[in-house]
């Protein structure tokens, strides 16, 4: 059962413009718009437990080679500089750019992490059928945590240094670069194919 | 506004921030009370609490951050006992003198313009409740959506920096340190996310019902 479910639906009010309304029970794979002001109320997913879970799981892996091994190496007269995601954090740091480190550590590795970590502690056990340990509050902490991962600028970030980079020395990526670049697709896909209402569900069932 | 279209705080129902549940809230529209979502345990507004002095707040605390993000360097680059300070401008004009141009398009965009864009876009949406303005309101939420989901772009510079200051670093041959601007470029980010959020839209669809039922803000 999600929310008050009637003959006609389920009953919602717009996040967006909190306009009340009726959402019929959709197809999988299909969207509800809000009437008034077209903001996607909901969107149902083919799969959706098994799907993001396959691919939170396939993220980790990913997200654990890509923090692993050098990135980049930048050569320049012999002389070879290797970096991991973390050796920006910590010459940052060492420059005394604490702020900009902090930054950087959060959007980069420790938001992203925390994010793959913790749809595996709700999904995993609901694919088992249990319901996991202060369920709604970690949820919810997931659902805040979302803006603030941003591993797909910073891939953007990479192509931008490394085309500053390119006149000044040779650049060579490492594996961890490739595992970067298939770690954000997988995230999307993830972020994708998560559909809230089953977690919201399995919560409702337990009252 | 056909009829029969309610919003849930003219219903006396609230909608949960976090699971959608629409409950019916105890007292006259629950605004100061203590109300908790029975389904997922949140805690249940009507509207984001305080949500006009707060973004207007963050609004003027970014748009002062704004200032030194674009005067001071944002690095400093040594070769060869040659030091050049780049400041966000700069790179993107070393991109376009470098004939990558379609790249410098993009920095220019993610660090220029979208801050820039969101915090006009927020002073107009601002003022626009405000002013209780019912001037399309289905396109004022629109511009909310988009500079909601744009915000996170600007970060790029931010990476850009980290990136070279953690490859370059041979000593006196090449090194690249991170400089005062970086830190008020990446402030006027967190803070324009944490403007977009604490912007409640329900705001702009409340001054159009506010004819028969007007809800405290």
């Amino acid at each position: 059962m999600s929310g008050k479910s009637t003959a006609t639906g389920t009953l919602i009010a717009c996040h967006e413009c909190d306009l009340l309304q009726h959402i019929p029970r959709q197809r999988q794979g299909g969207k509800a718009y809000c009437r008034r002001c077209n903001t996607v109320l909901h969107r149902s997913v083919r799969d959706s437990l098994d799907r993001t879970l396959a691919l939170t799981i396939a993220g980790l892996c990913l997200f654990i080679v890509a923090n692993s091994f050098p990135f980049l190496s930048f050569k320049m007269q012999g002389q070879v500089t290797q970096t991991t995601l973390a050796t920006g954090v910590i010459d940052l740091y060492r420059q005394g750019m604490w702020e900009i480190a902090l930054l950087v550590l959060l959007t980069s590795i420790v938001v992203p992490l925390l994010q793959l970590l913790l749809l595996i502690y709700v999904l995993l056990p609901i694919k088992l059928n249990r319901t996991p340990w202060k369920l709604a509050a970690v949820f919810r902490f997931l659902q805040n945590l979302g803006p603030w991962g941003m591993m797909e600028v910073f891939m953007l970030g990479i192509l931008v240094a490394v085309v500053k980079l390119v006149e000044m020395a040779q650049i060579i990526p490492g594996l961890a670069l490739w595992s970067f670049a298939l770690l954000i697709f997988v995230l999307a896909g993830a972020a994708a194919a998560l559909d809230p209402e089953i977690v919201w569900e399995r919560m409702g069932s337990k009252r | 506004m056909s009829a029969g279209e309610k919003s849930a705080i003219a219903a006396g129902l609230m909608g949960c921030h976090s699971c959608n549940l629409v409950s019916r809230v105890p007292g006259s529209h629950g605004q100061h009370a203590e109300a908790v979502c029975p389904r997922c345990g949140a805690a249940l507004h009507a509207r984001k609490p305080d949500s006009l002095a707060r973004t207007w707040a963050l609004v003027v605390a970014a748009a002062i951050c704004y200032v030194p993000a674009n005067m001071l360097p944002i690095m400093k680059v040594t070769s060869l006992g040659n030091a050049q300070a780049d400041t966000i401008l700069s790179g993107v004009i070393y991109l376009l003198v470098h004939g990558m141009w379609p790249l410098a398009l993009v920095v220019f965009i993610a660090s220029v313009f979208v801050p820039l864009a969101k915090l006009i876009i927020l002073v107009y949406l601002l003022i626009s409740v405000q002013r209780r303005s019912q001037w399309r309101p289905v396109d004022r939420t629109r511009l909310y959506r988009l500079i909601e989901a744009v915000g996170r772009w600007s970060m790029v510079d931010i990476y850009v920096v980290t990136i070279m200051v953690a490859l370059v670093k041979l000593g006196n041959l090449a090194s690249i340190e991170a400089q005062a601007g970086a830190i008020f470029f990446g402030a006027v980010v967190v803070i324009t996310i944490f403007a977009a959020m604490s912007f409640d839209p329900r705001l702009i669809w409340d001054n159009l019902e506010s004819t028969h039922d007007k809800p405290a803000v």
